[in-house]
């Protein structure tokens, strides 16, 4: 005992220590709106209420301390920008959303689908975007770190900050923002417009030419006149009589007329006119939804208004009628933001589940931005999908969702509970709690239960991984499997042995653990279902965690205070291990090397490592630990604590007492769970500190719902690839011409494949830059005919004489190389274009020093081949 | 306190005939109301809105419209075909035209009331020329094939614009030819379904406001024929529509019961542009808003609900008073119930019958508040019909519950109810003296033994009731100025001294029964008040008291000393107008006794 104690005492130092280096923290950065969210009450909205003239920025400002609530993934601004004349294929209107993330501004191409770009700069949240009204091609963001700054979003550089000092209450600033060519600049002239506006910039909207400013918060609606210098304030009642509820949710400004429109709480939409009459102004009221209206947002003419709020429902009103009306229905989860592209084409949704829906105009659903679903809690774990390595957890109310943590994209989303789902308060709607993973993934199980805490209806649902629909099928369902709450599941983890030994424990509240096996059917099919084998209890305590050693040979059930470790052959209880005081929370098996430890988590604080062997406790530590996460791929366990409100992680091994890394304060948020994903192919790190992360990544998940992972890159290197895409985004505008071209332009191409004549082809290339320059240059830049006559001449001529043997020579090469890799040509002649397309009408002589530049380049490719096909 | 038992009397079937149409003074003071049973009420604004005027309804007589014309005259037309003008003072329909097209419509004056436009049934629109003493037929304008359901003047008198069933057609008044047809039905998937043009207006920039059966409220450019803006107000037809005289603000009734307002607003906030925009939707009627008007300060809607609403524009009251407050008119404000408080007897007056009840009784006594168990339950004892399609005027049982009279226009009958073990006989008095018809109230004194009736002209008729079955006229009240309105209220007072009366001109006289003469004096309603004289009763002792809707003023007369008090109704609150009251003078509680038939 007393070496025990003296253990003890040089593992707390150790525990304690700080750390000299600590590796970089970044949020998963994988590009999409959904890889972030915080569960706090939105507050913020995507769009700065800026003017649309420019002149005239207003942002409402907040308390940046830590008593604000926060919300991230909000932003939302559509921009169409014309692309830069004379580079690649002309003019090329494309679209971008824009879309504010955690601390970041995403641009995200609407053709594509696809993340282009991140702007990263900001200290803090994002909380609102504006497009610069003078240059479509920029954004201002401001955040909470007191900064407003300006970017260009195609190439992703800050261009202007400007720093504000701000004060402690919501008010309405005009800020004029430096003219300056610095970088940071400190803004100084502020003056305040309005006081006591809300915090959300959804209850603020600028009016027609932005001769006006409406706010609205709780029952009141001020109109400020900025020419008249006149504030208008109109009350609504606060009685709430028959439901109705006046209290204001949104304001938007009609952008052609004189009309506000105002959401509130009870569903209503307040249409606004003559507000610049004391007593002469008058509403009329739309009235459909039948809870908060989220926001509101009238199309380009104003013709139309759209309003979205829980019901997930898209309502288009037509003409400020009540009885002409559109609906775009089952959206999936409640609208928080609607925002409408500068051109009126299109419109999204931004929505509570962190999903941002693309809606064309005659209000189809065209397409949706999703990354990780938010869900109301994550009740079901961080798993790993051992099929596909997707992060497997709560998704959309009753499904759960695939993530993949490489494409930041959803693989897909099983509905378990199948039922329907009724957005509405107060509502008891079943959900899923539980979800193991077999070994190899063929079996998956679930545990729904209702919200009903008296008496939870709970069902066990085992599914079977079918190879022909490449989904999961439900195999056998079991109705109430435990009379109390399910509080643990596991499988038992044997790769070798195959399927016949596979077991499923599940621990209850009901004390007891029950072990579930499959039993053949005896029916000619052979299909299978599971049934109860064992009920295994301990002293009547209630089992909180289950888990298998890596040999499927023991159990460990964790009772209360006790973990006791049964044969998973016999079901005979093996021994007991206790930490008194406090339950145990957590309980995990060492892997590999270290299998024969049990690591196990108490209340109070403890952690302990048990020797399975001499059934002693090997070591122990004072440690609140809050997730103990094994990794499957190598001895290490990663814990995570919550103390003194944030978060540290410690990485050990079991069989050794003082961990192999430390980080203190990983975030402020409580990290509720964490999962390790195998990497697929073990990652090159040279310092030592960091070899636990060689096989799999560590990903944590935060109370609010923000994932995160551990990463010894830096936020450039991981950015550039998605940086890149920029550049190689050239699209031809979709126009019938551009049709046409391009077609023609394929056939071309196609042809020239075809032939295979060097010379013909040759010459067509040659000619093609100044055709092609005159095609697509508008017409009111071109010069005049007789200047251009000659050099349209001089393409068509056949020029022998410049080319040298030795060219000719390397282009036939060329060719043959071409007829070797056709997906290696594609691209050669896509260079070609771009290049010449640089000349600008110079004549011949740039061309051919192209040319050259060209062949430059092939060669460098030729080499680049050869060498890659050695290996 | 003395011990009071409370009936509730819900055997009272009375069903209130639904609005028909209304018609707003030109100058705002006055509103005309038709219902579907043919009786026309006037309404008095400057006097608090009270139900100024009745004149009860006929089976013949249909109202589908009424205008005001030449001043203060009022004119009907209905489906009888016949343009009737109504003697406001003599509470009767006076003279009928017959119109020469079939059932009217619909009739409107012109902006100066010097002409009458009707439309009828077989599609043509004729004009009359209002004369001194009636209306003469001036002369037809264009006729085309289907009803004209709606007609509107042009301000300036130029043209009419008539809506028809499928299409609406400006009439140049002084050619008489149809100068623009617009189809209405155009461009709307239910074209197979005929689209009604039930109301429709023209203002003076030249645009045709329609409502249709579709539910849209049109805004059309006549000239041109083209469409400016269309509202779809409903899913249901829109029924009524009225234009304020300054055409900035209009409402519209749909048969959901739903009104709603249409102002016009500049589009631009001091641009000239301006639009006609929906604004708030009232849901005050559960039936369909047959009809709709458009005072300077105030909505007013009527349904076939019976109610008639009178919404006040905030904008346009000046200060928060009595003024701004929305009233709704469903109950009758006559007096419909008259009860024998002796017999325990009540007499209910319906559009053409009378019913006697007795009131049920107790035997237990209970605390303040408790609900009694009835020994014996109301009984039914009598339906009287009246014969003819004339409606009662009015109708009364004595207070020993043996005499029972009521008014028609034509016709004056007084029985003799006999209460027995066995059951009611009713009995005609006859010989009844003749007089000039109709009364306008009937009233027996205390004792019963004295019947008043009230008359035109200012006169009260008192007669003499005698045993067995039988009466003789005594006097003829009249006042000593003359008057040129028919008294509407009686109140004897209890110990049969005194009588009471109040005549259209609300000038109230008080009569000593002992000499037939004015007793206690005239006295003229106080100048400026918004009171109207509802209901009078002269209570034991000396003082007389005429409660208002809201307002009240009482008299004291003693001995010829006048001192007048007034009290808000509902408030309990008195206050004396002419300095300290008169130490004799008690009163406790306001004089309850106006409690009305409806209400009970």
């Amino acid at each position: 005992m007393a070496q025990n104690g003296r253990q003890k005492s040089i593992r707390d130092q150790w525990w304690s220590l700080q750390t000299e280096q600590i590796l970089r923290c970044t949020r998963s950065i994988a590009g999409q709106p959904a890889s972030q969210c915080e569960g706090s009450v939105g507050s913020d909205r995507s769009q700065l209420p800026g003017s649309r003239q420019g002149d005239r920025a207003a942002y409402s400002i907040e308390d940046s301390g830590p008593g604000c609530a926060r919300r991230v993934p909000a932003a939302c601004g559509c921009s169409e920008c014309p692309g830069p004349l004379g580079r690649g294929n002309g003019v090329s209107p494309r679209r971008y959303l824009l879309y504010a993330s955690g601390d970041f501004v995403k641009v995200h191409s609407v053709n594509t689908e696809e993340t282009l770009g991140l702007l990263c700069g900001h200290a803090d949240l994002v909380t609102g975007i504006q497009l610069n009204p003078h240059n479509h091609m920029q954004v201002y963001s401001s955040s909470l770190d007191g900064t407003i700054k300006l970017w260009d979003f195609m190439d992703g550089i800050p261009i202007k900050t400007d720093f504000f000092l701000w004060s402690d209450t919501f008010q309405l600033v005009s800020v004029k923002l430096t003219k300056g060519a610095g970088q940071d600049l400190e803004g100084k002239e502020l003056s305040v417009v309005l006081d006591g506006v809300g915090a959300s910039s959804k209850q603020i909207a600028f009016g027609r030419e932005d001769s006006y400013v409406v706010s609205v918060k709780d029952v009141d609606l001020q109109v400020y006149f900025f020419k008249r210098k006149l504030l208008n304030r109109f009350s609504l009642s606060t009685a709430k009589t028959k439901g109705g509820d006046n209290r204001f949710s949104c304001v938007v400004c009609h952008p052609t007329e004189d009309c506000i429109a105002t959401g509130h709480a009870d569903g209503k939409i307040r249409l606004w006119r003559n507000f610049h009459h004391k007593k002469g102004y008058t509403y009329s009221s739309l009235h459909w939804h039948h809870d908060t209206v989220m926001d509101l947002a009238y199309s380009l003419e104003g013709t139309r208004l759209l309003s979205g709020g829980v019901e997930s429902v898209l309502v288009q009103w037509h003409n400020e009628s009540s009885c002409q009306k559109d609906f775009l229905p089952r959206l999936g989860s409640p609208i928080e933001c609607i925002s409408m592209s500068s051109d009126g084409v299109l419109c999204c949704t931004l929505h509570t589940d962190n999903r941002i829906s693309i809606i064309n105009s005659n209000l189809r659903f065209s397409r949706s931005i999703q990354g990780l679903i938010k869900s109301r809690d994550v009740k079901t774990g961080l798993v790993v999908d051992p099929r596909t390595k997707a992060l497997v957890l709560n998704g959309e109310p009753g499904h759960l969702q695939f993530y993949s943590l490489q494409s930041d994209q959803q693989l897909f989303s099983l509905d378990i509970v199948q039922r329907q789902y009724i957005h509405q308060a107060g509502l008891k709607q079943s959900d899923l709690v539980k979800v193991a993973f077999s070994a190899r993934g063929t079996w998956l199980a679930t545990v729904e239960e209702s919200e009903e805490v008296a008496d939870p209806e709970l069902q066990l649902k085992l599914w079977f991984y079918t190879e022909e629909t490449q989904s999961f099928a439900l195999n056998t369902r079991i109705n109430t499997p435990h009379d109390n709450h399910i509080t643990d599941m596991c499988f038992r983890d044997m790769d070798e042995l195959g399927d016949d030994s596979l077991i499923l424990v599940t621990t209850g509240r009901d004390c007891v653990f029950k072990v579930w096996v499959m039993v053949g059917d005896s029916d000619p099919e052979g299909n299978v279902s599971w049934s109860c084998d064992f009920v295994g209890s301990y002293h009547n305590y209630q089992a909180t965690n289950c888990c298998f050693s890596e040999d499927g040979s023991l159990l460990a059930v964790s009772f209360e205070e006790t973990v006791t470790v049964w044969d998973s052959l016999t079901w005979d209880l093996k021994c007991t291990f206790c930490h008194p005081p406090g339950n145990i929370r957590n309980i995990c098996f060492g892997r590999q090397t270290c299998s024969k430890y049990l690591i196990g988590a108490t209340d109070y604080g403890f952690l302990c490592c048990w020797n399975l062997l001499t059934c002693a406790l090997e070591w122990n530590a004072h440690l609140n630990v809050v997730v103990l996460q094994p990794d499957p791929l190598s001895e290490h366990i990663a814990a995570v604590s919550w103390l003194s409100k944030e978060s540290s992680l410690f990485v050990f091994k079991p069989s050794e007492p003082w961990p192999v890394y430390i980080q203190r304060n990983l975030c402020k948020e409580k990290i509720l769970l964490a999962a390790f994903v195998p990497r697929d192919e073990p990652e090159t790190i040279s310092s030592e500190k960091y070899l636990w992360l060689r096989k799999s990544q560590l990903f944590f998940l935060t109370d609010t719902q923000e994932l995160m992972t551990l990463s010894t890159k830096s936020l450039e290197e991981r950015l550039t690839p998605s940086s890149k895409q920029l550049a190689v985004e050239e699209s031809l505008p979709v126009t019938p011409f551009s049709v046409l071209l391009g077609k023609h332009r394929r056939q071309q191409a196609q042809e020239d494949t075809d032939l295979g004549k060097p010379v013909v082809h040759n010459k067509q290339e040659q000619a093609s830059p100044a055709v092609k320059e005159l095609l697509h240059t508008p017409a009111h830049v071109l010069p005049s005919a007789s200047f251009l006559c000659t050099i349209f001449i001089n393409s068509l001529l056949i020029s022998k004489e410049n080319k040298s043997a030795e060219e000719v020579a390397d282009e036939v090469e060329m060719e043959s190389e071409k007829a070797e890799d056709d997906s290696d040509e594609e691209d050669v002649t896509a260079m070609e274009q771009e290049d010449t397309s640089h000349i600008e009408l110079l004549g011949e002589i740039t061309c051919k020093l192209s040319k050259s530049q060209e062949k430059e380049l092939r060669k460098i490719r030729k080499m680049d081949y050869s060498w890659i096909s050695a290996f | 306190m003395g011990e009071f038992e409370v009936h509730r009397v819900r055997f009272f079937g009375l069903v209130p005939a639904g609005v028909r149409c209304l018609a707003c003074h030109p100058r705002g003071s006055r509103l005309a109301l038709a219902r579907t049973d043919g009786a026309v009420e006037v309404y008095n604004f400057a006097a608090n809105y009270f139900q100024e005027k009745v004149i009860p309804g006929h089976e013949a007589r249909s109202v589908e419209s009424l205008c005001w014309a030449a001043g203060d005259r009022l004119f009907g037309a209905g489906l009888g075909g016949d343009i009737t003008e109504y003697d406001l003072s003599g509470l009767s329909a006076a003279r009928g035209l017959d119109g020469g097209g079939g059932p009217i419509w619909s009739m409107v004056a012109n902006s100066s009331g010097t002409q009458l436009a009707i439309g009828c049934e077989d599609g043509s629109v004729k004009i009359f020329q209002v004369v001194p003493g009636g209306i003469q037929f001036e002369r037809n304008l264009d006729r085309r094939k289907g009803r004209v359901l709606c007609l509107s003047w042009h301000p300036s008198d130029t043209h009419i614009v008539a809506g028809s069933i499928d299409f609406f057609r400006v009439i140049d008044v002084a050619s008489g030819q149809t100068v623009q047809r617009i189809m209405v039905n155009h461009h709307v998937e239910k074209a197979k379904h005929e689209c009604v043009v039930w109301a429709i207006a023209l203002l003076s920039s030249g645009t045709v406001v329609s409502a249709d059966s579709f539910g849209r409220v049109q805004f059309w450019d006549w000239e041109q024929g083209t469409l400016a803006e269309s509202h779809t107000v409903s899913t249901s037809a829109v029924l009524s529509l009225a234009v304020s005289q300054k055409e900035d603000s209009m409402i519209v009734g749909t048969s959901t019961g739903a009104t709603y307002h249409l102002q016009l607003l500049p589009v631009r906030l001091g641009g000239l542009e301006k639009r006609w925009v929906r604004t708030k939707p009232f849901q005050f009627h559960s039936h369909d808003v047959r009809a709709v008007a458009h005072s300077p300060t105030a909505l007013i809607s009527g349904g076939l609900d019976a109610q008639l609403v009178i919404r006040p524009l905030m904008e346009k009251v000046q200060k928060k008073n009595y003024e701004a407050v929305l009233r709704k008119f469903t109950f009758p404000h006559r007096r419909l119930v008259s009860c024998a408080r002796k017999a325990r007897l009540l007499l209910f007056q319906f559009s053409q019958y009378l019913e006697l009840w007795r009131l049920g009784s107790t035997e237990e006594t209970g605390k303040d508040g408790e609900v009694l168990p009835l020994c014996r339950m109301p009984e039914h004892l009598v339906q009287l019909k009246s014969k003819g399609p004339e409606h009662i005027y009015c109708s009364c049982v004595s207070p020993c519950g043996t005499w029972l009279g009521y008014s028609t226009a034509s016709r004056f009958q007084l029985y003799r109810v006999r209460c027995d073990e066995d059951g009611v006989s009713l009995r005609k008095v006859p010989k009844v003296p003749k007089l000039l018809p109709p009364a306008y109230q009937l009233q027996f004194s205390a004792d019963s033994q004295i019947l008043f009736v009230a008359s035109a002209r200012g006169s009260v008729h008192v007669f003499q009731l005698l045993e067995p079955g039988g009466c003789k006229h005594l006097h003829t009240l009249r006042p000593p100025s003359g008057c040129s309105e028919a008294v509407y209220l009686l109140a004897p007072s209890a110990d049969g001294h005194w009588l009471a009366a109040v005549s259209g001109d609300w000038a109230i006289h008080i009569y000593n029964l002992k000499c037939f003469k004015v007793g206690l004096g005239v006295t003229p309603q106080p100048q400026g008040t918004r009171d109207g004289g509802l209901s009078m009763h002269c209570p034991p002792g000396s003082h007389h008291c005429i409660p208002g809707a809201g307002l009240g003023w009482l008299w004291c007369g003693n001995g010829g000393q006048r001192q007048s008090w007034r009290f808000w109704f509902g408030m309990g609150v008195w206050e004396s107008c002419q300095p300290g009251p008169g130490g004799s003078h008690q009163c406790m509680s306001p004089p309850a006794a106006s409690l009305r038939g409806a209400q009970l």
